[in-house]
């Protein structure tokens, strides 16, 4: 008998419970999910946690003080402190429009989710 | 004169304004915000449009998906509104205020989407020093998530609803310690998927605790807790103190309806919102409600249907003088249902029901014993509002009243 795994799913608001069986470090049985994303999220949730990240980045003279941004993909969860770190270190000037990319960190691409 | 006046400029009064221009009525928007999106643009995280846009977005991606559509809308931002006059079923008056002056606009019928706001420390019974560095949680989110400005270092959290736990992740992800979240009940009060982030940055969650004291010079030094019986009374000896520079309370919201209450509309004790007819109308004819003044929803695409719905109302009611239904059969709160809306169904249209259950329960039926419908669901929570189709030919088989009821299995 593996290690159980009990997750809440967070892909969408069903927030599923989902059960992941490993063994060996081997991934033997995935219960509870209602979706193919959200079993493939509980597999990754075990093997190489992810999470999109938000932050917001200063705009100089923009409508508001800051524009919100997120990572366009999931990024491993370890990986995120230096993520805040690189963040905490951009300024950006307008106009800005929701979806343009701000940054790049690690090959993951920080888009913008407001005007500025 | 306007069809419409839709009072606030969030999701769900977007919503209402664009349906309501699709519909070809005449319509003005006001917001008291100097922008639009209600609390939308401040809440960055990812998680909403799931179910209305089939896609995930962040709050001020959502914002912007109405705010594309509102073209063909008159706008007004920056415009509070001091009052509703309701001079006739077919005439009403809207007063506001805005940089152009007070301003007293006429309309055939109004939707009032003023959303909600939060309950503060003094209304959770939280004693001491008057001191800088309490807050609610949306206002931490204002200033993070707006102005960019850190609230506090070391923060403890009051309450586990979404917005605390949501904040719980910023502050922690901004390099903010999140020392406890402190829960009144014995089950956490936010979406199961938000929990999650307290497991994902070590945050302790403490059930059935209360802060009961805050104490510091000028600024907060120290929070004490409490823990409390099953009928959340303090338990004498079981105090202690957290170090904190910061209080954040999130300890529920407040459907904002004191315009409506000044003008006589009855409102439900237990949703705290107005009592609506199918059309989400209140009892003052031609004045409609969506979104958090409703009632509190936990999913925007709920508010933003919600907004839809009223501008459907408000269209009918315009072209009919009202409505008109034969019958009203009353939809009745039965066994473990807290509240539920709407409160009136004619019979003649399929309805969304929205409700919240008063305690967690596995394995439950949620029964409706006069039309006999039945729904199993392996889990309810109080958290998780239950948004339940009755179709018309469910509801005509009615005689005066439905019960919805919520029971164990078998």
């Amino acid at each position: 008998m593996g290690k159980v795994y009990r997750f809440t799913c967070i892909v969408c608001p069903l927030s599923c419970t989902i059960e992941v069986e490993v063994e060996n470090g081997k991934v033997k049985d995935v219960k509870g999910y209602t979706c193919p994303r959200g079993k493939e999220w509980a597999i990754e949730e075990v093997t190489n946690p992810k999470r999109v990240v938000m932050s917001v980045i200063p705009v100089e003279g923009g409508k508001l003080p800051t524009v919100s941004v997120k990572t366009e993909k999931p990024v491993p969860k370890d990986e995120i402190p230096e993520l805040m770190k690189f963040l905490a270190g951009i300024k950006v000037k307008p106009p800005i429009r929701v979806g343009d990319v701000i940054a790049e960190f690690e090959g993951v691409r920080i888009v913008a989710t407001r005007d500025a | 004169m306007y069809d419409v006046v839709v009072v606030g400029g969030g999701p769900a009064g977007m919503a209402a304004a664009i349906r309501a221009k699709e519909l070809g009525l005449k319509v003005l928007l006001l917001d008291d915000n100097d922008y639009l999106g209600g609390v939308l643009p401040q809440c960055i995280h990812p998680g909403f449009g799931i179910h209305y846009f089939k896609e995930e977005l962040t709050g001020p991606e959502f914002a912007y998906r109405l705010m594309n559509k509102l073209d063909g809308v008159e706008v007004k931002t920056s415009a509070r509104v001091l009052e509703i006059i309701n001079y006739s079923d077919l005439e009403k008056f809207v007063v506001f205020t805005s940089p152009q002056g007070v301003q007293k606009v006429p309309t055939k019928t109004i939707i009032y989407a003023a959303g909600a706001r939060e309950r503060h420390a003094f209304e959770i019974g939280i004693v001491g020093d008057r001191v800088a560095g309490i807050y609610t949680a949306g206002e931490t989110q204002t200033l993070m998530d707006i102005y960019g400005i850190m609230p506090g270092k070391e923060i403890v959290i009051v309450g586990s609803g979404d917005v605390g736990l949501i904040m719980a992740r910023r502050f922690s992800l901004e390099g903010a310690k999140v020392k406890a979240v402190i829960e009144l009940m014995p089950y956490p009060g936010g979406l199961a998927r938000n929990i999650m982030i307290l497991k994902d940055f070590n945050i302790p969650l403490y059930l059935s605790h209360k802060v009961v004291e805050v104490r510091g010079k000028g600024r907060v030094e120290k929070i004490k807790v409490v823990k409390v019986d099953e009928n959340l009374r303090e338990i004498p000896g079981t105090e202690f103190w957290i170090e904190a520079d910061t209080l954040v309370i999130s300890a529920g919201l407040i459907p904002n309806v004191k315009l409506l209450t000044e003008i006589g509309v009855a409102i439900d004790p237990s949703t705290g919102g107005p009592i609506v007819n199918d059309r989400l109308e209140t009892s003052v004819p031609g004045i409609f409600v969506a979104g958090n003044a409703l009632l509190i929803n936990d999913l925007v695409d709920y508010v933003a249907e919600q907004g839809e719905l009223a501008a459907e109302g408000a269209r009918e009611f315009i072209e009919n003088g009202g409505i008109p239904s034969r019958r009203w059969i009353r939809l009745v709160k039965g066994e473990n249902v807290r509240l539920l809306a709407p409160h009136y169904l004619s019979g003649e249209r399929d309805v969304w029901i929205y409700a919240r259950v008063r305690r967690p329960m596995e394995d439950v039926v949620v029964e409706f014993p006069e039309i006999g419908k039945k729904i199993k669901l392996p889990v309810i929570k109080p958290a998780e509002m239950l948004r339940i189709k009755l179709k018309t030919e469910e509801i005509s088989k009615a005689e005066d009243k439905i019960t919805m009821r919520v029971v164990k299995h078998g």
